[in-house]
């Protein structure tokens, strides 16, 4: 579903993307981590269409993103460290808005049953400034998830929630792969990483530096492999 | 557009050379030109001498924006740090000769109408490019990012200089409709010198608006190369 | 038709938001009120003067009070990030610049339907009159439309919506000059007509600068 070749990403003189060759299948369910500015943000903002690499090629879901497309951005999902949310209006207007943009019936149980999902079924009528921060947060995963996207691209989606908010979103993530869709989010924190991804990844310096499915990593000795890899 | 190899010391620059001699020639022909050759006019007197610096400037300053906007285009469509490199410097070198205009212009008729300011057309104008010019260089000091900072320059380059012309219209309408009972029109007796000086002068300013333009864009790839080698040198230390 | 719904939705948000906080227009027309008398003060407008002042005020009014909503409108998308969202969607670049300029069009003019009577009254001038509308119209697009693209800039650089009158206002000249002008040339009693050749310039500007913006409102919004 997302496949990268060569992928980099230089800001004038600063090089953030050195090259990433990845290949992410269906329903699979990645997890990257790395330490502040290795180019996990500028990474997952190239995949959603929202940056351009200097140079290689992003496909998702068999679609160049070099070509501008209405059909490629409508798989996509993205989750920013950013809520993407219009504080001035109600929970429900937000994601009424992003149903018309996305070309989803705004009068559909969609938008009911994806806040319902997140917790927020009875804060649909209240405006987002009156959102605590975990709120918020989880109001941004239902933007994403609204438009039943094949690719979810969130960046640290844990943020700001407390333990029961994470386990509901990781629920509702798992799920999501369940029912076909690809799910790339990106931590720094470990311990989620290891909980959450079914293929860890760590990236550095603008390149992939470890590339492992979940189930081989040993919990126990990652953080000191993580470490030695991030030196 | 001077190309050498990235990091290699600066090659003699033959082209400015050539520039700047064809400028300081130019330049030179044109003085004379204005002071010896060009007739004393009737009503202003030797003041009016000025105008050939003015006009000239003007049309230096316009012309500068003009680059500035196919810089722009070019940068958008195509892509390319010397494109940006052009519109800046363009920018730069114009804005100078901008400023000429209207000092020029306020020193012209201060003599002929009695006030520093008219709100004349080509000098309201002036003014008003000046204003762009300045909102431009404002944009780009006011950019985080490389990249973004020619982007917004590039777009403001080109919605900029598309109004100019517009700005013109409007201004020279409201100055017939309304003239200032002070300057009236363009009274001036115009001669055959007088048109001969008047296109010498304009490409006097504009072969040294080509040679200071082609300082500005050395200069700004020398800073580029400065910045990359920089950086070597830093990533090369921080390896230790 | 998908694009004129699109559309639709952005202009809907924007005055939905606006109705939940009422900040921005009524800012706008605080400030117009205190500008109008600031005016009328600084320059001792009575009279025949304040009749032959009054476009020259408006048309100030209105594009300082412009700028104010033009900064607001677009400082919203870009504090939390909305305006990724608008990218990410499959919306049409051009069809996110029209949202935003019609809307702050709409507001532009809710301020100038407040400003007409004020000045009327004011001023002593019959500003209420069809004419008047349509040269109101014809300028207040074209302020909107370059507004638009420049408040997207603007509000992208370290000053923020400091940057944007400085941006706006040079680029306005042809907008201003025509419109002030026409404006009286019709209170003045002028047919439509005569004032024919301020109302082409007006529409040139429209036609010109909305063509431009929405070229490169793409390359502004797009990394």
């Amino acid at each position: 579903m997302i496949e990268t070749r060569g992928l980099t990403k230089t800001f004038g003189p600063r090089t953030a993307l050195a090259g990433v060759d990845l290949s992410v299948d269906a329903r699979e369910f990645v997890a990257l981590v790395g330490p502040n500015g290795a180019g996990k943000t500028t990474l997952l903002r190239i995949l959603a269409n929202l940056a351009r690499p200097t140079s290689g090629s992003v496909q998702i879901g068999g679609l160049d993103l070099a070509a501008p497309s209405e059909a490629a951005r409508r798989q996509i999902g993205f989750l920013s460290h950013r809520t993407l949310l219009y504080n001035d209006l109600t929970a429900e207007q937000n994601l009424r808005f992003y149903a018309q943009m996305y070309d989803i019936d705004p009068a559909s149980p969609r938008i009911r049953r994806v806040l319902e999902r997140v917790g927020l079924g009875l804060r649909k009528g209240d405006l987002v400034q009156t959102f605590s921060r975990g709120m918020r947060q989880r109001l941004s995963v239902a933007r994403a998830v609204l438009h039943e996207p094949q690719v979810l691209l969130l960046d640290e989606p844990y943020t700001g929630l407390d333990p029961q908010a994470v386990d509901m979103v990781r629920s509702l993530l798992t799920e999501l792969t369940g029912a076909g869709s690809t799910v790339l989010l990106t931590t720094h924190r470990l311990g989620h990483a290891l909980t959450a991804g079914q293929r860890i990844l760590v990236l550095h310096h603008g390149r992939v530096v470890y590339d492992r499915p979940g189930d081989r990593v040993d919990a126990a000795s990652f953080s000191a492999t993580y470490r030695t890899l991030t030196q | 557009m001077k190309r050498d190899k990235d990091n290699q010391r600066p090659t003699n620059d033959l082209i400015g050379l050539l520039l700047a001699g064809a400028s300081g020639v130019l330049i030179i022909t044109a003085l004379g030109m204005v002071f010896l050759y060009a007739p004393r006019e009737l009503t202003m007197g030797d003041v009016q001498r000025i105008f050939y610096f003015h006009v000239a400037s003007a049309w230096v300053g316009f012309f500068g924006f003009f680059v500035t906007f196919l810089a722009g285009v070019v940068y958008l469509t195509e892509g390319g740090r010397r494109w940006d490199i052009l519109g800046l410097s363009s920018v730069e070198v114009g804005l100078t000769f901008i400023i000429m205009t209207v000092v020029t212009g306020m020193l012209w008729a201060r003599p002929v109408w009695g006030t520093y300011w008219t709100w004349e057309p080509r000098l309201t104008i002036s003014a008003v490019q000046l204003l762009i010019y300045v909102a431009y260089a404002m944009l780009r000091g006011s950019i985080e990012g490389a990249e973004r900072e020619a982007r917004f320059a590039a777009v403001y380059g080109i919605v900029a200089f598309v109004t100019v012309p517009l700005s013109w219209f409007a201004i020279r309408w409201w100055r017939t409709i309304h003239p200032d009972i002070l300057t009236g029109g363009e009274g001036m007796a115009v001669t055959p010198r007088m048109i001969q000086t008047l296109i010498v002068s304009i490409l006097a300013f504009t072969a040294l608006y080509g040679t200071l333009l082609r300082q500005r864009i050395r200069l700004e790839c020398s800073r580029d190369r400065f910045t990359r080698l920089r950086l070597q040198l830093e990533r090369k230390l921080s390896a230790y | 038709m998908d694009y004129v719904r699109k559309v639709a939705a952005i202009i809907e948000k924007d005055i939905a938001a606006e109705l939940h906080t009422r900040e921005m227009i009524s800012a706008m027309l605080v400030f117009s009120a205190l500008a109008t008398l600031i005016f009328s003060f600084a320059l001792d407008l009575r009279g025949e003067l304040a009749e032959a002042a009054a476009p020259g005020v408006l048309w100030s009014t209105i594009a300082f009070a412009g700028t104010l909503g033009l900064s607001r409108s677009m400082a919203r998308e870009k504090e939390t990030g909305c305006i990724d969202g608008l990218l990410l969607a499959p919306v049409d670049r051009t069809a996110i610049f029209f949202g935003k300029a019609v809307g702050n069009l709409l507001f532009m003019s809710v301020v100038e339907v407040a400003l007409l009577p004020l000045f009327s009254v004011l001023f002593d001038v019959g500003l209420m009159r069809a004419r008047i509308l349509v040269v109101l119209v014809l300028g207040t697009v074209g302020y909107a439309a370059v507004g638009t693209l420049l408040a997207a800039i603007a509000v992208n650089t370290r000053a923020r919506e400091v940057m944007l009158p400085v941006l706006l206002l040079p680029l306005a000249v042809p907008v201003l000059i025509a419109a002030v002008r026409a404006t009286g040339a019709l209170l003045e009693g002028a047919a439509l007509s005569q004032a024919a050749g301020w109302i082409r310039i007006l529409v040139v500007y429209d036609l010109v600068i909305v063509a431009v913006s929405l070229l490169t409102f793409g390359y502004v919004v797009e990394e």
